[in-house]
């Protein structure tokens, strides 16, 4: 099975300005992956590149092994939510359903429809009347009614009241469970910690963090002890965030090997700590970039 | 059947608080041999939480011998928890109490037996010992 995302080292420059640099990716199928980052730090234009509304200036990108956007077969198989939500406000709910169906060879008129009954909107009603949640919920079944195999959504529930927000992930997670590749972007750290398996970290138009959040917990520590020198950390430990008081040291490292010095109280890392760290990050503690292990030798 | 509840702000990844659950609901005799977990779907449209984190907690149960999963029907639980541990309860109940009291006396208060009790358990979960 191809990657649901695979880019090599695209970038996307906006007249002089890089809003995508050196992107390097590799998304698994069948994740649920979070993209994060700051406003401004390149998400929405990764995800515009991958739908295929946007072309990098440089680069590779693949989207289930093709080119985004290559012709109306590839553009069937993902499925995308603007962060805006478009739809057209004259319209009806059943409108957008048939233009659905006019739009995309695939349509399954039945699991469009099965959505808009289980969320209880009604076919008359014109979109422009409806509730921030039925708004997505619309965008949704729109969206599910080509049954694609990648899902991409630019911050869907950012809009949402807090019920709203819970049923429509509580939706997305079944369709995962069903096999369906989702990416989404959001700046709510709780969401993606919840319904996310596959993290990507955005800063300043680089990709700062990127794998299964299993690992990438695991490969993570919080070390809490007396004030020490960061440059006296062992090689295979890359010192990612630090913070010193006149006493004690706390350093968020990323290692492969367990933390056996006794002076460290070593703690796992949660996600939002993980995220906040790298997103903080000077460039250089990226992944990928840290300086080459030293060998040591064990007595 | 249980019902899983999934709480933001412990610190606690999903993953472990649904391997809690189970375990605590097998200890209190509210999940009983032959019972049924519910369905990875089920699961996720109450809770909203991704797919694999309940197929890993599931998996993680499995591994210790408490459920068994039937390819499709569904997670069943093989082994209750209530008679092997509910009997030593009262006995470690009564130590704990001993022991708290002796904390107490040598003028404890009750952040530094938390915190006594905290790091004691963690360096022994890492020695692998508890």
């Amino acid at each position: 099975m191809s990657a649901a995302i695979e880019t090599s080292a695209v970038g996307k420059r906006y007249g002089r300005a890089w809003a995508l640099r050196d992107c390097t990716l590799t998304v698994p199928p069948g994740r649920v992956v979070g993209l994060v980052g700051a406003n401004g730090a390149g998400k929405s234009t990764l995800l515009h590149l991958a739908v295929g509304l946007l072309r990098p200036t440089e680069g590779q990108i693949a989207v289930l092994g093709r080119a985004p956007g290559d012709d109306a077969t590839q553009l069937a198989r993902v499925g995308f939510l603007a962060q805006d939500v478009p739809l057209y406000s004259r319209l009806s709910v059943g409108d957008h359903l048939r233009l659905g169906a006019e739009l995309n060879p695939g349509w399954d008129e039945r699991v469009a429809r099965a959505r808009i009954d289980r969320v209880g909107l009604d076919p008359s009603q014109r979109a422009g009347g409806l509730s921030g949640g039925q708004r997505a919920q619309l965008a949704l079944a729109v969206a599910i009614g080509k049954r694609p195999e990648l899902l991409i959504l630019d911050e869907p529930v950012a809009s949402l009241d807090p019920l709203a927000r819970r049923e429509f992930l509580a939706d997305l997670m079944e369709l995962a469970a069903d096999g369906l590749s989702i990416v989404l972007s959001s700046h709510l750290l709780a969401d993606v910690e919840r319904v996310c398996d596959h993290l990507i970290v955005l800063a300043g138009g680089q990709v700062r963090l990127a794998g299964d959040v299993d690992q990438l917990l695991a490969a993570h520590k919080v070390l809490t002890g007396p004030r020490r020198d960061p440059d006296r950390q062992p090689a295979d430990q890359t010192v990612i965030q630090q913070r010193h008081t006149d006493r004690q040291s706390t350093m968020l490292v990323r290692t492969k090997q367990p933390v056996l010095d006794p002076s460290w109280t070593v703690s796992d890392v949660g996600l939002e700590e993980l995220v906040l760290a790298y997103m903080a990050a000077p460039s250089a503690a990226t992944v990928g970039r840290a300086a080459a292990p030293r060998l040591r030798s064990v007595t | 059947m249980i019902e899983f509840r999934i709480e933001p702000t412990t610190g606690v990844s999903p993953y472990r608080q649904l391997v809690h659950q189970v375990r605590q609901a097998l200890l209190l005799g509210v999940l009983r041999e032959g019972d049924q977990l519910p369905t990875v779907k089920e699961v996720v449209a109450a809770v909203a939480i991704n797919p694999n984190t309940v197929l890993k907690a599931y998996r993680e149960l499995e591994f210790e011998g408490l459920v068994e999963g039937r390819p499709g029907v569904g997670t069943f639980v093989t082994r209750s928890l209530v008679d092997s541990s509910l009997a030593a309860h009262a006995e470690l109940r009564k130590d704990l109490s001993g022991w708290l009291e002796k904390a107490r006396r040598a003028g404890l208060d009750d952040d530094s037996i938390a915190a006594l009790f905290e790091s004691t358990f963690r360096s022994g979960r890492n020695e692998g010992v508890a």
